[in-house]
This record gives C-alpha cells, structure tokens and sequence, in this order.
C-alpha cells in the first residue's frame, strides 16, 4: 500500500533530482566544452584524428568546434607555438570569455619538444597557463580523450587552479 | 659527351670561362660563375633551352673562406630530367643580381636566402624578412648564431602588403577594404595568413605572411647526427610523413654511395605510395570543408585511420613514424603486413570511386571550383610548381617516371594530367593519383622481394640488438658507430623525390663530420604558394579559399 507522500516521492524522484547549484553547472559546463582546435602542426592532424569519425570527441560532449574564441571556452593548443606566433596565441586566449580552459597537446606545445631552436617557443605555457598537458609527439588520439576526461573531472571537482588566477598577461601590445 | 662539357663548349664563346669551375662530383654537376656573370649565364641557361626549371635557391655559410658566402641555384631540365647546380661565391657585404626577372619563382627563395643569411640580391622588389618574426635580429643559419638564441616577438604584424610591416603602405584607403584571413582563422589551414584588399566581394590584391610554423629545421639538421635528423624530417610534410624520411635517407645514401636492398626499397615505395594517398585525403577532404562540405572529410578520414593502422603495425606510430634508416629500414615488416597492405588497397579503390562521384559529380564543387583560378602551363613552370598542381597545369612531369628510383621504372602505372590548372583539375588530377597509386602498391606487394631490409656496413647501419648483446664485435661495432657517428665523405649532393606535392628535394653539405654541414630542403609548396597572390587576384575571397586548399599548403613544409 503507497501512502500519498511516498507516492509523490517516487513520483518526483522520477523526473527530479536534488544537487547543489555549482555542482549542476559544473555538470553542465564539463559536458559541453565548446572546442577551438589552435592546430598549428603535426598534432592539428591527429587532433582531425580526434574529432574524425574512429575517436569521435563527441562522445565526450566536446564537438562543437568553434574557430572564434569568442564562442569557445577551451582553446585545444595543437602544435609548435613559434615566437612569431605566440603575440597571436595570447591575444586569441584573452578574447575567450569565462570559464576558459586549455589544454596543451603534445611536447612542443608543452615544452617546445625538440626544437630547442632559435624561433621556438619553449612551451605555450610560457604566455597562457595550461590546464591539461596531454604528452605525445604526437599523442594518440586515446591520449587526447584521457586529456579531455581529466580536465572534465578538473572541473567536476572544482579543482583549485593557481596557475590561471595568478596568469598575468605578458605586457604585449 | 656530357650534359657538362656540352654546356661548356657552349658558354666558352660568350663567356670567359676561365674563371669558371666545372665539376661532377656524387653524380651532380657543379657549375661555379663569378658573380658579374651569374645573370647572364642563368638567362643563357634558360633561353637556349638547357634548363627551364629554377628548382631551388639558398645560401650556404663557410665562415673560413675568404668568400664566407655561397649562392647556390638548383636547375631543373624537365625534358631530360638533368640537373644543374650553379654556385656563386660572395664575400661579406656583397650584393648578387636577383634572378626574379628569370624566373617568378625565386622571389621567395632569395627572401629566405636574405633572411637566414643576409645575402643581398639587387633588383628584388621585396626583399625583406620571410621565416623570422619582424622583431627578430641577426641571421639564424649563419654559423656564429647558436641554435638555441631565441629572441621574443612581443607583437603582432599589422596588415600589410608590399611594404615593410612598419610602413602600412596605402592601405584603408576609402575605396577598399583590407581583411585579414590567419594565422588563426577558420578557412586558414594550420598557421598561414594571408591579408587581402577587397573591392566588394573581389580581391584585388593581396599578400601573404609566412614563417608562423618556422621550427629551424635546417638549424636543428646541424645540430644532430644523421640518423637523428630523421624525425625531424618527419613534421616536415606530416600529413606524409613517410614520404620526408624516404626522401632525406635516399639523399645521404647518395652521399654515402650505397644502394640499398631490393626489399628496403619496395618497403619504401610502399610507404611512399600509402603516403601519397593519405596526403591527397587531407587535400580532398579539408578542401571540401573549406567548400562547405564536411562529408567528404568525415568519409576520407575513415581510410585515414585505416593506414595509420598499417603504419602501427609496421613500427607502433601512426603519424610520424621515422620508418627509414640511413642504408634501409629501421625493422621488417611483421608477417603478414603486405597482406594487410592488398587489404586495404581494395578497399580504397572502392573508397576513391565513393568519393569521386560525391565530390567530382557534386553540381555545387563543380560550379565552386571549374575554371576558377587557373595556372597556365608557362607560368606554372616559371613559378616553379611541381608534383600535382603542375600536372594539373597541363605538364605531364614525375621525378618517378622521368627519373625512376626505387625500382618505379619497372612497375605501371599512368601519370594525370589536368587540361585547364583550376582547381577542379587539382581535385581530378589528386583523385585519379590514388588510383594509381593503388595500382602500384598492388603491384610491389604482389611480388615483394626476400633477403635483408637494411645493408650491413658497420660504419653506416647499427647492428641488430641480438649482436649488440650476444657477441663482442657487435658490441664493438655498435659502440663505435655511436661514439663516432656516421660520417659521409666530404662533399655535398642535391637529391629529389617526387613527394605527394612535388618535387622534394635535399641538398646536403656534408665536410666529413657527424653532423651534417648544411641540409637545406627544397618544400614543393613553398615554390607554389609564393604564386597565390597573383593567381587570386581578381577572384572573390571564397575562390582564394578554395584556391589555398587545393594548393594543399602544408605549414610544417612550408615554414619548416
């Protein structure tokens, strides 16, 4: 025999659910990452990779891609950043609106890989703070999505992230 | 008589050719001129008919020399397929006369040469900055610059054209509207920029910016042994990958002098040819998302992902997989493999028929792209253009059918040739070299040869780990290939093949040290894209986006 309250429990657990606000819209953001895939080299290809038909980013909520940063809210750093091309990366991450999260795939976007050279940036890190470093020269594809999971459970959680309170722009421009 | 004496004894009445060098050495001939008379000779080379290609035009540092500078051109005869290499030597502070006036195509070469150099060439309408950023000082290539000096770029280069980035010349004038596509911009593929002036929807001229992607390639070649150059070579053209080893290896072996095994070979045409598909997929199926159709992509993508299976079983990496070695492969292939490879082979030939009536027969691509742009044969050899763009151009040139390695002479398979140089005729020519190249890996696979995939010269090949470990002389011979490194003759070489762009080329400085003196790559689109400001002019902005994917400009290559 349900009694009336159970009844509108059971009815309203059905179509409801109770949570924090916060938690929710990190459920929401962390499913719906918009994507700007800055592929400059051999990592943009395997980023095709990623969102092309076998490893599918969509799984992961993340295939909108969005070329304007203005529509993005993670910027996808694919490939060597040159010197010349570091005042572009930086004035792209600050035209993105908040929340924004990066994620930096492969050695040279890390670290600048092995191109300890004259016109290499040593790490796109050095003008954006990074979230997620995805290693890899390429990384595999497997690799990119475990990127994406961990920044998704990043957000999730809420996880304190110092490196981009405390960015300062470099003083370009 | 040789190509050689027969261009002397035709130079001798009009030249004094006592102050000229000729000499063959590693199966190139070597013409060394003086430099007054460096216009002359190349305008005489090109107008009796000898040469009509400019392949290639840098500089090489030799600080020692009391002339420290050498200006070498690279000419290319497509009749006979012969090469000729035309150095100059310049002291500090010197000038040389621009070859401009010759041939289109050395604008951006002798920028390069100016801007890794210093090299001065009078006459050059443009001749500033091209790879480095604009805030960048020196001469990175010299050999007083160390590899690692970076210098920051703390802005961004405003839109410009024919003037220096500081002067903005005549731009935002009332009448037109300047736009800027790049470096990061949706219809741009990977970092290239290009700024237009628009009267309405039509370009009237526009310019390009280059150097977003410059990784100093030529820079980290000298700074590393042989052999670890390789991966370098491998994000040179990396939708490709494949294809840069092979082309790099095969240019040190001729240094070197050695032939290798029948079986490395077919492995290599193998690769070549898979590459060569994979590559013109990127082309066909960004150049459709740049069209507006994202089908084609999604579709070509899935055989993609099919040969990067191939290449992981082959050596466990999927896009930059440093397959060759200096004297063969790095492994051979697990059993098993090449029927993997008629696997696949069957199923792209079904693929490329999908793709052909999807694109090809589509009315829209049709309207996009027939007789839009179009390259004429003349110019496209006056610009330099190789591989499909200048088949699509009407000229039925192919470094493996007129100079045959790798055994490409035995095997059949056609050439296409376009009619009009639109870029439909790209698409079409594109196409149709997958089906060929289908054709030939059938062909190789078939009949793949036995024995070793790699020669076994202790001073050039390391021996395989069970010897390294199991027996003394192994260890011995291992050790001193390591610690000495391989070391080539003293000597220098040009070697091209024909890449899934065109012509790749490699010259090589080599003065007996493990490191090579200088490699300077010969890019098949960095002669191409040069050409697009005018080949655009007069368009709308969506013909020149259609007009840059079918150029398939590849960044990496490119800016290198």
């Amino acid at each position: 025999m349900i009694t009336g309250t159970q009844r509108h429990d059971d009815m309203s657990r059905s179509f409801a659910l109770t949570t924090r606000l916060d938690a929710i819209i990190a459920w929401g953001q962390k499913n719906a990452l918009w994507p700007m895939p800055y592929g400059t080299a051999c990592c943009g290809i395997e980023l095709m990779s990623v969102m092309g038909p076998k490893y599918d980013l969509a799984r992961f909520g993340a295939e909108v891609v969005r070329f304007s940063p203005r529509q993005s809210d993670l910027l996808l750093v694919a490939g060597t950043i040159t010197e010349k091309m570091a005042p572009v990366l930086v004035r792209i991450y600050r035209q993105m609106l908040e929340p924004k999260f990066v994620i930096s795939m492969g050695a040279c976007a890390s670290s600048g890989g092995f191109y300890r050279a004259y016109h290499v940036l040593q790490g796109c890190d050095k003008v954006i703070p990074v979230d997620v470093y995805v290693p890899g020269c390429p990384p595999t594809p497997e690799a990119v999505l475990d990127g994406v999971m961990l920044l998704q459970r990043m957000i999730q959680k809420r996880t304190p992230r110092p490196w981009k309170d405390n960015w300062k722009a470099p003083d370009y421009e | 008589m040789s190509k050689l004496t027969e261009i002397k004894s035709e130079l001798a009445p009009r030249f004094s050719v006592s102050q000229f060098e000729f000499n063959s050495a590693f199966g190139d001939d070597v013409l060394v001129v003086p430099k007054s008379d460096i216009f002359q000779v190349l305008q005489f080379l090109r107008d009796s008919g000898k040469f009509d290609f400019l392949i290639d035009v840098c500089g090489v540092h030799y600080p020692q020399r009391q002339k420290p500078f050498d200006v070498v051109y690279h000419l290319f005869n497509s009749k006979d397929a012969s090469r000729l290499r035309v150095k100059v030597p310049l002291a500090e502070g010197e000038s040389i006369p621009s070859a401009l006036p010759l041939w289109k195509g050395a604008d951006w070469f002798e920028r390069e040469a100016f801007d890794m150099f210093g090299i001065r060439f009078d006459g050059h309408p443009n001749l500033r900055k091209i790879l480095t950023h604009h805030q960048f000082a020196g001469h990175p290539l010299r050999k007083d610059y160390e590899a690692d000096r970076q210098q920051h770029c703390t802005e961004t280069l405003p839109i410009h054209f024919d003037h220096d980035g500081a002067t903005r010349g005549d731009v935002l004038n009332e009448r037109y509207m300047p736009i800027n596509l790049g470096p990061s911009h949706p219809a741009m593929h990977g970092t290239l920029r290009v700024m237009a002036e628009l009267d309405g929807e039509t370009v009237v001229r526009a310019a390009c910016e280059i150097g977003y992607l410059h990784r100093c390639f030529e820079k980290m070649a000298e700074t590393h042994p042989y052999n670890q150059v390789i991966p370098y070579t491998d994000r040179l053209n990396y939708c490709s990958a494949p294809m840069n080893n092979v082309g790099y290896c095969k240019t040190v072996e001729k240094l070197l002098g050695v032939e290798i095994p029948a079986r490395a070979q077919a492995m290599r045409v193998i690769l070549c040819e898979l590459s060569r598909i994979i590559d013109h997929i990127i082309a066909v199926g960004t150049g459709g998302v740049d069209l507006g159709a994202l089908t084609s992509f999604f579709h070509l993508f899935t055989y993609r992902e099919k040969v990067y299976t191939l290449f992981e079983k082959l050596c466990g990496a999927r896009l930059t997989v440093s397959m060759t070695r200096i004297g063969g492969m790095a492994q051979d292939a697990p059993e098993g493999w090449f029927d993997d490879v008629m696997v696949f082979v069957k199923e792209m030939r079904q693929g490329i028929d999908e793709i052909s009536q999807l694109m090809l027969g589509n009315k829209i691509f049709i309207k996009r792209t027939q007789g839009i742009a179009p390259v004429k044969a003349a110019d496209a050899i006056a610009w330099g253009y190789t591989g499909p763009l200048l088949r699509a151009s009407g000229v039925g040139l192919d470094l493996r059918k007129s100079k045959p390695y790798y055994g490409y002479e035995g095997l059949e398979f056609d050439i296409p040739v376009g009619t009009n140089g639109d870029i439909y005729d790209r698409y079409l020519v594109r196409i149709e070299e997958m089906r060929q190249s289908c054709r030939i890996i059938e062909q190789v696979c078939r009949s793949v040869p036995g024995g070793d995939y790699t020669i076994r010269d202790k001073g050039i090949v390391l021996p395989e780990k069970k010897d390294v470990y199991g027996n003394i002389e192994g260890l011995m011979n291992h050790f001193m290939l390591v610690i000495k490194g391989l070391r080539p003759p003293v000597g220098e070489v040009y070697d091209a093949t024909e890449a899934a762009n065109g012509e790749l080329g490699f010259y090589l400085v080599s003065d007996g040290s493990a490191n090579p003196y200088r490699l300077k790559v010969r890019p098949p689109c960095f002669a191409i894209y040069q050409s697009f400001p005018t080949v655009v002019k007069g368009w709308q902005v969506a013909d020149a986006i259609a007009t840059v994917a079918s150029m398939n400009v590849i960044a990496g290559e490119l800016d290198r």
